[in-house]
């Protein structure tokens, strides 16, 4: 949003050289000695990335190839195994349990994160006054750090003493055990990351006041109600931002870590652990740093990758026909 | 570089920011009908019940932190005896302020260090032309693709090979290698100053740095104090890294203490909630703190993300 306005107008284009204009007629060689230069200065100014890149992102990418390749235990050298580990990715029951354990939380979560954030953000839209106070406070769960959100997730949702099972006490309904019952941990992790819808709110409240007035207008005239304009104009006119926020959480519900890692699993000299909140990101950690196995991690890693990839393709490919581009450039 | 120059820069980005800002005010819907529907009392009534669903968590959650042991549970808004006693313990039982001084040196040099190297990479993007830099670029946003979990392992390993595993320096360091999603924000952020200015300021003599640091970098102060807050933000609140690289308690972080404190009074045997709860509190206060402190930045560096894609 901060360059479509100016953006035109300035830089959006190819930004020109500094003095390419004052020199439009001096000879040729002194227009290649300040392209060097100009080369030259961009290099050291992108240099802190070049040399992250090549530390930190291509480096370590090769070595997990080879890693993943071979079995490693950080004490003695990495011994070479070929494709065994991935071999064992099929065979190991905790992957496809762990794999099962995230496509059900991705599933579920995904489509009720977006439904809720979306409901807030056309609630936010329609409050007149005080509109910025809900922002706030559907907002600021989103600060929480992710550790604390797993211990609320413990007292809330206790299933003898927690506000929730108490809250659903007063209208006769007999809680689950949310916390312990391997069928509800899950259902419960899910509705508590609801929680933390905050920025999703607050992108699809942007979006929502993008769109050009004079269509509701227009759709008034025609006789629209309010849920016939927001299927066939808000609908289409923020399906871009809808796009966005169901790719980037499809990504993030499918590397959960934090949140279940936090209430369900014991690090340090306190060991306990509960399959059902098992989830991939989990166990590739427990792999790698608990039971040192980095080569198998590495594999583990590789197949996230190639998993992650094809869901977005995916994604791209279906959107391609459900997004409605006009209002925006993508 | 003169004054006049710096005025008609802020001058013309003014626009960029208004735009940029979400609209507070009276929304754009048209006056009122004056009867009340059912409808009508839904749509006002719903936020406030949503409100109250989300932030209610902090307030449950306060008000346990100020009740005795047997208390903690017992769901009530207010407390029945409000004590402070816990604060106190929670400080005695763990080394809190340490570990509040840990995170703090690990947010401030993550924040600032994140903030200036992005801010260099992307005006080398945005200001420069040269060879390969649509490419170079494309590689930049081509990371922010690659699954963290992918580099974790190798990453580890540098680090260990450094002997630097169990020290603060793996959380925050990287970071003087940029970020890219941070060289994606301020790169667009650059592309919309005008660019006359920065001839302007060639002519008059300055150099490539003080061009960048002394008129490009005050510019684009507002993309800036989103980069801060966000890493702030993301460093406070991290806990896979913390799991990863510290090994000692002395060197915790706030939420990898929370961690511990949480298999030590909850599941360890001990069962002290009320040492849990009220260490949650501590962990939380500060980043609501800094919602407060930056709120309009949060708001409007989220609405650009989502807007850019």
């Amino acid at each position: 949003m901060v360059s479509t306005t100016t953006g035109a107008a300035a830089g959006r284009g190819q930004p020109t050289p500094v003095g390419e204009s004052a020199e439009v007629n001096r000879p040729q060689r002194r227009y290649r000695a300040s392209r060097r230069r100009d080369t030259l200065a961009a290099l050291a100014f992108i240099s802190p990335w070049i040399v992250g890149f090549l530390l930190f992102t291509a480096w370590p990418v090769l070595y997990s190839a080879y890693l993943s390749l071979t079995d490693y235990d950080v004490i003695n050298d990495p011994n070479f195994v070929g494709l065994d580990n991935y071999k064992e990715l099929f065979a190991d029951p905790k992957i496809a349990l762990s794999l099962a354990n995230t496509v059900f939380y991705t599933l579920i979560q995904v489509p009720l994160h977006v439904l809720v954030s979306l409901a807030l953000a056309l609630l936010l839209n329609r409050a007149m006054r005080a509109a910025g106070f809900f922002r706030t406070a559907f907002f600021l769960p989103k600060m929480t750090p992710p550790v604390a959100v797993g211990i609320l997730f413990l007292l809330l949702f206790n299933g003898q003493s927690g506000l929730i099972n108490t809250v659903l006490g007063w209208f006769g309904i007999n809680g689950p055990a949310w916390t312990t019952d391997p069928h509800w941990v899950k259902p419960g992790l899910i509705l508590m990351s609801l929680w933390t819808v905050g920025s999703s709110v607050i992108i699809f409240l942007a979006a929502l006041r993008n769109v050009p007035l004079d269509m509701y207008d227009s759709g008034k005239v025609d006789g629209a109600n309010w849920w016939q304009q927001t299927i066939h104009i808000t609908k289409p006119m923020i399906s871009g931002s809808i796009f966005f926020v169901v790719v980037v959480n499809t990504i993030a519900a499918f590397q959960t870590f934090s949140e279940a890692y936090t209430a369900f699993f014991g690090s340090g000299n306190t060991t306990y652990s509960n399959d059902a909140a098992l989830f991939y990101a989990i166990y590739l950690f427990q792999q790698a740093f608990q039971f040192l196995h980095m080569g198998y991690a590495s594999a583990m890693a590789w197949l996230l990758f190639v998993i992650i990839l094809i869901i977005t393709l995916i994604q791209v490919r279906v959107s391609r026909r459900l997004v409605y581009l006009e209002g925006e450039q993508r | 570089v003169t004054s006049e120059a710096l005025d008609a820069g802020s001058r013309a980005v003014a626009p960029a920011i208004a735009q940029a800002e979400l609209s507070r005010g009276p929304s754009r819907l048209r006056p009122p009908r004056r009867t009340w529907t059912i409808g009508r009392a839904l749509i006002l009534l719903a936020p406030i019940a949503c409100s109250v669903i989300f932030i209610y968590p902090f307030i449950w959650l306060l008000s346990a932190s100020l009740k005795p042991r047997s208390d903690v549970f017992d769901n009530m808004l207010i407390p029945q005896t409000i004590t402070f006693h816990n604060y106190l313990t929670v400080w005695q039982q763990a080394p809190m302020a340490l570990w509040l001084v840990n995170t703090l040196f690990v947010t401030v040099l993550a924040a600032l260090t994140v903030a200036i190297s992005s801010a260099m990479v992307a005006w080398g993007f945005a200001y420069f032309r040269f060879p390969l830099r649509g490419p170079l670029f494309g590689l930049v946003l081509a990371t922010m693709m690659l699954p963290g979990a992918v580099t974790m392992v190798p990453v580890f390993l540098i680090w260990n090979s450094l002997g630097m595993v169990g020290t603060l320096t793996p959380l925050w360091a990287q970071n003087l290698f940029g970020s890219a999603f941070y060289i994606f924000l301020l790169r667009q952020f650059f592309l919309g100053l005008p660019r006359d200015m920065f001839e302007a300021a060639t002519i008059d003599g300055a150099g490539n740095w003080s061009i960048f640091w002394r008129i490009a970098v005050p510019l684009c102060r507002p993309a800036l104090v989103v980069t801060l807050l966000f890493e702030f933000q993301a460093a406070w609140t991290d806990l896979m890294r913390p799991l990863i690289y510290l090994r000692d308690a002395s060197s915790y972080t706030i939420p990898r203490g929370l961690k511990a404190l949480l298999d030590q009074f909850g599941f360890g045997g001990d069962w002290h909630w009320e040492i849990i709860v009220t260490a949650s509190v501590i962990a939380t206060v500060p980043m609501i703190l800094l919602f407060f402190a930056g709120q309009r930045h949060f708001v409007q560096g989220i609405a650009t993300t989502g807007s850019k894609g």
